[in-house]
């Protein structure tokens, strides 16, 4: 047991470390630097810079020297000091920029994957343990249709109906009084009255899948032998089918948890551009187009490293549940 | 019911309402078990064996309708239970089930939750049925395995069934169906997934436990052989019917049913060789969507007389010895 | 089991008439008969096929040029089609003209009915020119409307006064080819890797496995929009096109190649591998010949999974900006429009192209469950 932990413990390394350069290289793909970009920004209004100009800030940003020595130096100053470097595009230091947005986006995905769960499981059950059944026939289509709406277009339809029904502003995560309020409690409780859109918006694609994954599930251990032993002993039915099948059925969520969460954050990304979310999304878009490549790649590492942390967890918590994993 | 009997089977009828048409699948059962009793029920795969068991825990399939027909049991305070008319979740029901009545089935593999250890599961039985203290579950679950033979009953309470073997789990089984001391033991085919030699085993323990705890039982087999070894009592089925019910030599001596002489003669009775070997029976067994009309057996019979055998059902006809056949070979 | 007990004996006869008929049947044809009672699936596959005769005739199917702007006409919103006039008498299938209003207070456009002009609906006219298949140039379009400054928009028109309903079709051909196009690129990766997997195992295996885990570990979007980031604003369209493709199937190979590889490993000490290998056919043989047949159905219904992916990861990058741009038509492209909550309050039917995402996205699924099931009818 605490040998498979330290062989899944030994094999992220590399995986962090192939993450980490194919991060850094994606983000040096594009033809041109951030000057360039930087430069095309301000031919736009009107200003020019000379090449020397031009060749001055690239010294001063290091981006004249060897991609490798780059790399090098940012990821030094990540491992020895924390250091995620500057950011080109808001001139700041790049930890100061994502470590708010981080958090917003994993408490959004942490509490939509809760939510997933909360929606997928009773309805899964329900849904197998009376079969055929005017409900389950409901989810069945219900289910369908939050498998094929795109996580954005949902928020848009959201957005919209919103504003049409409710006359309500759907969208961002504070009312504009809290938006550069410190914190606070009730800043708090207004966070929470914006966080369901986006929370439900992340959780129904999941809910849907995993709803007739667990339908499915729960549908072929119901009919195993074990379950009738377990009426056989006294149980009676809600035991039964919490006890025993449900616990069975759950194992290959637990062991897709650490997939999930890659795809929430991924989610998260593209619903936040949509419903103007302050997370991650919008300003890691933004830096990617404006190659801002220090502030791109911090967001892309942290991001992922999260990934490979959850999916670790999600390995570790299928063997602790499941024992025949356990003893073999 | 009788008085001594605790429990009693009258005219059961299943059917199942499916999309191709009905299956009728049980058809006019009938048998009682006294106290202290075994019961062996034979019969080819699909004749209803395990759903006339099934009935008796008030645990059909849920697409299962009974038409007709009654299951009555004996507690041991002599309060009679009409278990037919109960709802399945009564609280009545769920105190018979694993508190009067225990039962095993025949795939140990799968029989036995994957995820709670065998330890967890006796006492879950135990916690449902007795108010024993947490530590006297723990002890109670440990004498119940050594009493099954396991050995170092202590280390195995915390196994889970992976780690046993064929023979282990069906022992585990066996002691999580007699935890409660129930007085019948439903036994559905207990030794049809294991190997000869561990088959023979578990038949010597279920034999002695059921001597030692006075139990009745009723054993579901495909197997003369074990029948013959093991039973009182023989009932044999045949497309839902139990078409001859009579005491184990009455069947092996003096069959009065041609369906059970036509499975005797199969059997080749070499001398000295202790396990019978069954052979096939001239046809094929029904499609179970068109029973046949008439004896449901005329169809492969050798006594058949043509016109009443293939028109009219034949009424249940009683000997002396408390043994009954459906046939009209008996009627007058 | 040495002993012969009585259940050997019973054998359903009706399991027995139908194993022997699909005895000799090839493995598709099996799945063939199992997937046609599929409705659902079956329905989806017409919707499917549907989809792509639209995508395919796209042009004679559009009455107006998908690019061409009309600056009379911004935000119309879709034309109903009547048969019966005000006063009830039967004209034949027709629309309303036009009438353009300018509110005073916000200076701003709207259109309603003008039930007085009734433009007639005509079938198989000329309109504007466009070039069959890239080849036959001619001006022939399925409808239109009467008179040659009257116009029909049934779904509408964007800020530019184009029409979507012609956006709308012409769109389908990339959406709908980026999923086939992404989906045979992964595939190839996904069953080169798999069988290399599946078949050599050891440290190729491990590798492969790795690599695997590596690429989905990693959120996709955020890689998506790394690479596509990468792509130049000025290269040519159809470049674009293709590279983003290939960014799809860079990241869509790992599931095929999982199945390939299960499935490789589970059939690689199957008896009629073995017995190929014994009777001395080569790998390669072996391969092709018996190997890759034998999952053909698992493959295929792992592809049809794969398209609404792969057409949800492009909608998805050229809704950001980041994938197909303007003036390239692509469902997604088209969805740009109604980005922000101001232009969907205008012009609510410019989420009609999401409409057509779902349902393509829908039957795909459909289609792919129920292959699924044919392909394996005990898998769950
Ligand atoms: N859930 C069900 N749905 C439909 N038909 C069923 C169901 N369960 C049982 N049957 C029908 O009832 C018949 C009898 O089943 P049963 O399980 O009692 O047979 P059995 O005698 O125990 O056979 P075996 O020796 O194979 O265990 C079967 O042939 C089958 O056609
Ligand atoms: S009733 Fe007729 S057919 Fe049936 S067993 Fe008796 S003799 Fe045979
Ligand atoms: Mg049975």
């Amino acid at each position: 047991m605490a040998g498979y932990i330290a062989h899944r413990l030994l094999w992220s390394i590399p995986t962090l470390i192939v993450i980490t350069i194919a991060t850094f290289v994606i983000i040096q793909l594009p033809p041109g630097d951030y000057v360039t970009a930087y430069i095309a920004e301000l031919v736009e209004t009107g200003e020019v810079i000379d090449a020397e100009t031009a060749a001055h800030i690239r010294h001063e940003f290091g981006l004249d020297r060897p991609m490798y020595e780059q790399f090098l130096t940012w990821i030094g100053g990540i491992l020895l000091h924390g250091d995620f470097g500057l950011s080109l595009d808001w001139k700041l230091p790049v930890s100061e920029l994502i470590w708010d947005r981080i958090g917003l986006t994993l408490l959004i995905s942490m509490l939509s994957l809760l939510m997933t769960w909360v929606i997928a499981i009773p309805i899964g059950v329900y849904s197998a343990t009376r079969q055929y059944s005017f409900l389950d026939h409901l989810f069945t289509v219900l289910g369908f249709l939050g498998r094929g709406i795109p996580d954005f277009l949902l928020a848009l339809v959201l957005m919209w109906m919103g504003f049409l029904y409710f006359n309500f502003h759907v969208g961002g995560l504070f009312s504009p009084a809290y938006e550069n309020a410190p914190w606070s409690f009730a800043k708090f409780i207004d966070l929470l009255s914006h966080l369901w859109v986006p929370v439900l918006v992340l959780s129904t694609g999941g809910a849907a899948g995993l709803l007739r994954i667990m339908r499915a599930n729960m549908l072929e251990e119901l009919g195993k032998p074990y379950v009738e032993t377990a009426y056989a002993q006294g149980l009676s039915e809600r035991q039964v089918v919490w006890r025993y099948p449900v616990r069975v059925a759950l194992n290959p969520f637990i062991s897709t948890v650490g997939w999930a969460l890659p795809a929430l954050i991924s989610g998260d990304v593209i619903t936040a551009v949509v419903l103007n979310l302050p997370t991650t999304g919008p300003l890691l878009l933004r830096s990617l187009q404006n190659q801002d490549m220090y502030l791109a790649g911090g967001f892309i590492l942290i991001l992922s490293v999260f990934t490979i942390i959850g999916t670790l967890l999600s390995d570790i918590l299928l063997v602790l549940t499941d024992p025949r994993i356990r003893h073999s | 019911m009788q008085d001594e009997t605790i429990l009693e089977i009258k005219d059961l009828n299943i059917c199942f309402e499916m999309r191709e048409g009905t299956v009728n699948a049980v058809n006019g059962v009938n048998f009682s078990v006294k106290p202290g009793e075994v019961l062996g029920i034979v019969g080819e795969s699909g004749s209803g064996k395990s759903l006339s068991a099934r009935s008796i825990m008030n645990l059909l399939p849920r697409n299962a309708t009974v038409t007709n027909g009654s299951v009555k049991f004996r507690k041991t305070d002599g309060e009679v239970i009409d278990i037919l008319a109960e709802k399945r979740e009564s609280r009545k029901m769920r105190e018979l089930r694993g508190g009067h009545v225990g039962m095993i089935f025949q795939e140990p593999m799968t029989a036995l939750s994957p995820v709670h250890s065998i330890g967890k599961q006796i006492m879950t039985t135990l916690s449902l049925h007795t108010d024993l203290s947490k530590k006297a579950q723990v002890e109670r679950a440990a004498d119940l395995l050594a009493m099954v033979q396991m050995p170092k009953p202590m280390e195995m309470l915390k196994k889970y069934p992976h780690q046993l073997s064929g023979g282990m789990r069906q022992r585990a089984m066996i002691a999580m169906a007699l935890s409660c001391n129930p007085s019948l033991l439903l036994a559905d085919e207990p030794t049809t997934a294991l190997d000869v030699t561990t088959e023979a085993q578990i038949l010597d323990l279920i034999m002695s436990l059921q001597d030692e705890l006075n139990m009745a039982v009723i054993f579901i087999t495909h197997n003369f052989g074990v029948v013959a070894e093991i039973a009182d009592r023989v009932s044999v089925m045949y497309l839902g019917n139990a078409v001859e019910t009579a005491a184990v030599d009455d069947i092996f001596y003096n069959p009065k049913h041609p369906y059970t002489r036509a499975l005797l003669q199969s059997i080749p009775r070499l001398d000295g060789q202790k396990r019978h070997r069954l052979q096939t029976i001239e046809g094929m067994v029904p499609d179970p969507f068109n029973l046949p009309t008439g004896c449901v057996f005329h169809t492969r019979c050798a006594e058949k007389m043509a016109g009443k055998c293939t028109s009219q059902i034949p009424e249940l006809t009683h000997f002396e010895n408390d043994q009954m056949a459906r046939c009209h070979l008996h009627q007058a | 089991m040495s002993e012969q007990t009585l259940s050997d004996t019973a054998v359903e006869p009706a399991a027995e008439v139908k194993e022997n008929s699909s005895y000799t049947a090839k493995p598709l044809t099996l799945m063939w008969w199992r997937f046609k009672k599929h409705k659902l699936a079956l329905w989806s596959l017409g919707v499917i096929i549907l989809l792509y005769l639209v995508a395919a005739f796209a042009g004679f199917l559009a009455p107006y040029d998908p690019f061409k702007h009309n600056r009379l006409h911004p935000f119309v919103p879709p034309q109903s089609i009547h048969l019966f006039s005000e006063d009830g008498t039967f004209q034949g299938p027709f629309v309303y003209g036009l009438k353009r209003q300018r509110d005073p207070e916000t200076a701003r456009l709207s259109f309603e009915e003008d039930t007085s002009k009734i433009n007639r609906i005509r079938f198989f006219v000329e309109g504007d020119k466009y070039k069959f298949w890239g080849l036959v140039p001619t001006k022939l379009r399925l409808f239109g409307v009467e008179g040659r400054r009257n116009r029909i928009y049934i779904l509408g028109t964007d800020k530019l006064g184009r029409d979507l309903f012609s956006r709308l079709v012409y769109g389908a051909r990339v959406t709908l080819s980026v999923g086939l196009i992404g989906v045979f690129f992964s595939f190839v990766i996904g069953i080169t890797l798999g069988s290399l997997a599946g078949l050599i195992g050891g440290t190729i295996d491990t590798v492969i496995q790795r690599m695997a885990e590596l690429v989905r570990s990693i959120p996709t979007i955020p890689l998506w929009l790394g690479l596509a980031a990468a792509l130049p604003v000025n290269w040519d369209p159809i470049l674009v096109y293709l590279l983003i493709t290939v960014i799809l199937a860079l990241i869509g190979w790992t599931n095929l190649a999982r199945v390939v590889r299960g499935h490789f490993m589970t059939i690689r000490n199957q008896d009629f591998v073995l017995a190929a290998r014994l009777s001395g056919a080569t790998k390669t043989r072996i391969v092709t010949r018996h190997m890759l047949p034998s999952m053909t159905s698992y493959v295929i219904a792992a592809i049809s999974l794969a398209i609404p992916e792969m057409i949800l990861g492009e909608t998805a990058l050229s809704f950001l900006g980041l994938g197909l741009r303007p003036p390239v038509i692509s469902w997604g492209v088209l969805l740009q429009d109604a980005q922000n909550l101001r232009s969907i309050a205008l012009a609510p039917w410019l989420l009609i192209p999401g409409v057509a995402i779902v349902v393509t996205i829908l039957a795909f699924n459909f289609l792919g469950d129920g292959l699924r099931d044919a392909a394996d009818p005990y898998q769950k």
